[in-house]
């Protein structure tokens, strides 16, 4: 009986072969695609099992870790001014996921990122526990908090850049929303994430990023660059020639300015600083749509921008020629968001040269060790120097003595412009009020911002770029050049 | 013992009993399983556990009195067998008593810490072996039970039939007072029994009465009788009871066992014919057995939906994070698993706390048990021993193949228990009984051959003798 016998042996010996190899195939080939599971609860488990790191504004946290009890996740995420601060750091919750600079640089925040290897390899030698690297933001928290305070109660967003660096400074967006109240994983926080889903207000939304306007007469400087870079006007201050009225293209429909002012055969000056839409329009379809898309794509638009956060696209689209035209006064198809014409603003202060814009300047080690260090960076050239300094004498010309003088800073240079962009079925809703504007001082330009209100509350008449969003737009710049002296 | 006074060359020379050898071994095995202890206390809460002392000396004592009942009743029984079943065993209470821990399972509604109770179920089991090894003085005498264990397999594997499925398989049989018992870990040893007695009375006839067909050795009718029997059973465990794991392992056995006695591969041919018809002919309308095998073919598409396939691709995660060197004891998160973490999936722990290393070392220590196992019945000297011997570590194989198998993936989860290391009375007791029986054929089969009597003629003429 013993040849059977050992077949048996070898039969049992091919059992455990078998197991061998599969606990090899498990453990060691399929490992990774294990943990990167999506339902592999560990992951979760890990990434709350240490202090997350920080976001930094201005040498200080925005955020913290908090230990918990009653469920796997030790630690939980907390703010400082959350509803401040959302539209920057987006939130990181243990049971709805995370967004924005908190999903983007999770690696960071949660020590598990392959830039960490190395500090991870050695804490395990160590025996030092694990926690997550920093993330120094380029927000100045002044302005951040005159963005916020400026729009109050008032639907709208505010985006201001350093147009020299590209540095975001300030993202505020407002209905805004506190991270904190669904940082866990309890009912209750439960209960607040159900209640901001369906808020109509859409809290979450970052309007500053991701939300596109039509962005209305604050369009025209576009316009404006556009007529100076192709060579169809040359003189700011020379007549141009624009009929009023003057009748759209392959149209019986005459464009109206708002009230009667003086935008017969006006220069490039007047007509920007009273806001003429039929020179803009005209000067847009002189230049035709080719010419308009070619320009607005320098300025960055038809392409998203990733600051890291994904801003979403500003549009500028073909179209046919009486959209053409009133898409050069910013009246059409075409959109942008508030961060958009803030890099518009940013690229004419910056005497033509685009930066791109960044908030994250540092990722820090768990050590506080440098890893990466964000350098500033030319996206595009829209304008020559010569031609940004004519629009910006346009630009400050609104603002001293046209419809932007609420954003007057005594002692300041300042540029911008205003708009009222309606929107809706025939213009059935109310405008949002749009202002765009640069201050410079002698080492070039510190801050450029971009306001938008849209604001249901007010008054229809009340409604305009200068009376609502220009105010905001000037404690923004006032916080900037304040902290800068 | 005997010592040699003769001058025949065929030695009765005193085998080595190897008793020292294996004492040094429990030993080890005791200190292995109080550094798992230790391990597990230091990572959870930073200092030494508690328990750690009494479990430690519960083993010990448990190792300790198997090991002088060996001593003293089984002289020359293989020295591993006894070291690598304390072994598993302290590891199995040391990984259960790492899951008592969980916050997970602390509150849960119904959380009852087990580490303790397998220690008095190991008792238990221990105990049983000493009864064998004192009661049993010859395997031999079993085989007077041959008809009577056939009958009390029979009714310990359709007992719980009259019994609550207790999650989806009717493998329990409830005794107020006393607790559940699983039958099918007892059925296991007592079927070895029958088929041993059986088959070595009627193995000439089922080798050599056979019509050759097609290349193949086809068994007699009449002889076939009693295999359609053990298969019509084996299928009615798997519908009634819904349990994949015991059918197979039930029907495995004896497939081995019958090739071992009748010498014929056609035998093997025709189980695997039988098994796989009746496999596919229950999966075609049990849904208890079609959800085990969506799970088994992907885990991760059932998510949610079927509670079997959650809980395998839970499985199948936690080895995966468990990688090459593991978590460590303590550290990992298999109690995601759910309330079968410390039974049937307890080897997801071991997968993920102690990772690939630690699962190759314990599949070796199965292994090695098996291996000791097929040597005995190669070196036992009578048929009913070598069937028994064989019957016994074959089914001991196929249970920790199909388990294992079951919980990594490699085939549909059954729902059996790691021999040793999964918490639950029936299936310790039942495996300590088995390695008892072991222990009492391999003394048998080790045992030195008495010596020849003295030959007048040896001081006279020498021999040469082949």
């Amino acid at each position: 009986m013993n040849k059977p016998l050992r077949r048996i042996a070898m039969f049992c010996g091919i059992l455990v072969l078998a197991l061998l190899v599969r606990t090899n195939y498990l453990q060691y080939v399929r490992a990774d695609e294990l943990n990167a599971n999506e339902h592999n609860r560990r992951v979760e488990i890990e990434r709350y099992a240490h202090e997350r790191g920080d976001i930094i504004v201005d040498g200080e946290p925005v955020t913290g870790s908090v230990e918990t009890t009653g469920s796997d996740f030790r630690y939980k995420r907390v703010w400082k001014d959350g509803p401040l601060w959302a539209p920057v750091t987006g939130f990181s919750s243990q049971a709805f996921g995370s967004s924005q600079l908190e999903n983007l640089e999770d690696g960071i925040l949660s020590g598990n990122g392959d830039q960490l290897f190395f500090d991870r390899t050695l804490s395990m030698f160590t025996g030092e526990r694990q926690t997550g690297g920093n993330i120094v933001t380029t927000l100045d928290g002044a302005a951040q908090r005159a963005a916020f305070e400026g729009l109050g109660d008032k639907k709208g967003a505010v985006a201001a850049l350093d147009p020299r660096t590209g540095a975001v400074l300030a993202l505020a967006s407002t209905p805004s929303y506190d991270p904190s109240d669904f940082a866990g994983n309890s009912m209750k926080d439960s209960e607040a994430w159900q209640k901001l889903l369906k808020d109509e207000d859409k809290p979450m939304l970052n309007r500053a990023l991701r939300e596109t306007y039509p962005p209305g007469s604050t369009f025209k400087v576009v316009t404006a660059s556009a007529a100076l870079e192709n060579g169809l006007y040359s003189d700011i201050d020379a007549e141009t020639e624009s009929p009023l009225p003057w009748r759209l293209p392959l149209s019986t429909n005459l464009l109206q300015n708002e009230g009667s002012i003086p935008c017969e055969n006006a220069s490039l000056r007047e007509a920007l600083r009273w806001s003429c839409n039929t020179v803009f329009g005209k000067m847009s379809d002189d230049l035709g749509n080719d010419k308009m898309i070619e320009q607005a794509e320098k300025f960055g638009f038809n392409e998203e921008v990733f600051t890291p956060v994904r801003a979403d696209a500003a549009v500028y689209p073909k179209d046919n020629r009486p959209q053409n035209a009133m898409a050069g006064i910013g009246q059409a198809s075409n959109r942008a968001t508030p961060l958009q014409m803030a890099m518009v603003a940013a690229a004419i202060a910056n005497d033509g040269k685009l930066m791109r814009p960044y908030m994250v300047a540092q990722r820090q080690a768990p050590n506080l060790d440098v890893i990466y260090t964000h350098d500033k960076e030319q996206l595009s050239r829209p304008l020559s120097a010569e031609n940004a300094q004519k629009v910006q004498r346009m630009m400050e010309t609104v603002v001293e003595d046209g419809t932007g003088t609420n954003a007057r800073i005594d002692g300041v240079t300042v540029g911008g412009k205003t708009g009222t962009a309606q929107h809706g079925l025939n213009n059935s809703e109310k405008p949002y009020a749009w202002f765009i504007s640069y201050a410079r001082t002698d080492s070039g330009s510190p801050v450029a911002v971009a306001v938008v209100v849209e604001d249901g509350k007010a008054v229809r008449d009340d409604i305009s770029g200068g009376g609502l969003a220009a105010p905001i737009a000037k404690s923004v710049m006032k916080a900037v050049l304040d902290g800068k002296k | 013992m005997s010592v040699v006074t003769n001058t025949t060359t065929i030695g009765a020379i005193d085998a080595p009993s190897r008793r020292n050898t294996e004492l040094a071994l429990v030993a080890f095995a005791v200190l292995i399983s109080v550094f798992a202890y230790a391990n597990v206390g230091l990572a959870l809460n930073g200092e030494l556990p508690a328990g750690m002392l009494g479990y430690g000396l519960g083993l010990a004592l448990l190792g300790g009195v198997a090991h002088l009942a060996v001593r003293r009743f089984a002289r020359y029984a293989d020295p591993l067998l006894l070291p690598l079943a304390t072994l598993l065993n302290g590891l199995g209470l040391a990984l259960i008593w790492r899951l008592d821990q969980s916050e997970r399972f602390q509150n849960t509604r119904d959380f009852v810490a087990a580490a303790s109770k397998q220690l008095m179920f190991s008792a238990a089991g221990v105990a049983l072996l000493v009864v064998v090894l004192l009661v049993l003085k010859d395997h031999r005498i079993l085989q007077r039970y041959t008809y009577i264990s056939m009958l009390a397999a029979l009714v310990l594997l359709i007992l719980p039939m009259f019994f609550p499925a207790v999650n989806g398989a009717k493998i329990w049989i409830k005794i107020p007072g006393v607790g559940t018992i699983q039958p099918g870990e007892f059925a296991k040893i007592i079927i070895a029994v029958f088929f041993s007695g059986y088959l070595m009375v009627k193995r000439d006839a089922l080798a050599l009465a056979s019509r050759r067909f097609m290349g193949m050795y086809l068994p007699r009718g009449r002889d076939l009788g009693p295999i359609l029997a053990i298969w019509a059973v084996s299928i009615l465990i798997l519908v009634f009871e819904t349990d994949l794991g015991t059918s197979l392992l039930f029907f495995g056995m004896f497939v081995v066992m019958l090739y071992v006695a009748t010498e014929r591969t056609s035998w093997i041919v025709f189980g695997l014919a039988m098994s796989a018809a009746g496999a596919v002919g229950v999966a075609s309308f049990e849904p208890h057995v079609q959800d085990r095998v969506t799970a088994w073919l992907d885990p991760f598409a059932g998510w949610g939906e079927i509670a079997a396939s959650e809980q395998m691709a839970k499985s199948l995660m936690a080895f995966g994070s468990g990688g090459t060197l593991g978590t460590g004891l303590g550290q990992g998160n298999s109690d995601l698993i759910g309330f079968a973490a410390n039974s049937d999936f307890i080897l997801a722990t071991v997968g993920e706390e102690l990772g690939l290393a630690g699962m190759m070392a314990f599949l070796l220590l199965y292994a090695l048990i098996v291996e000791r196992g097929v040597r005995t019945a190669l070196a036992a000297r009578d048929p009913f021993g070598k069937l028994l011997a064989i019957g016994l570590s074959g089914s001991f194989a196929i249970q920790v193949f199909v388990v294992a198998g079951g919980v990594m993936g490699l085939i549909p989860l059954t729902g059996m228990t790691m021999p040793f290391l999964a918490a639950g009375g029936s299936s310790v007791i039942a495996n300590w009984a088995l390695i008892g029986i072991l222990i009492r054929i391999s003394d048998t089969a080790r045992r030195p051959a008495p010596a020849p009597a003295p030959s007048p003629d040896a001081e006279m003429t020498q021999v040469v003798r082949p």
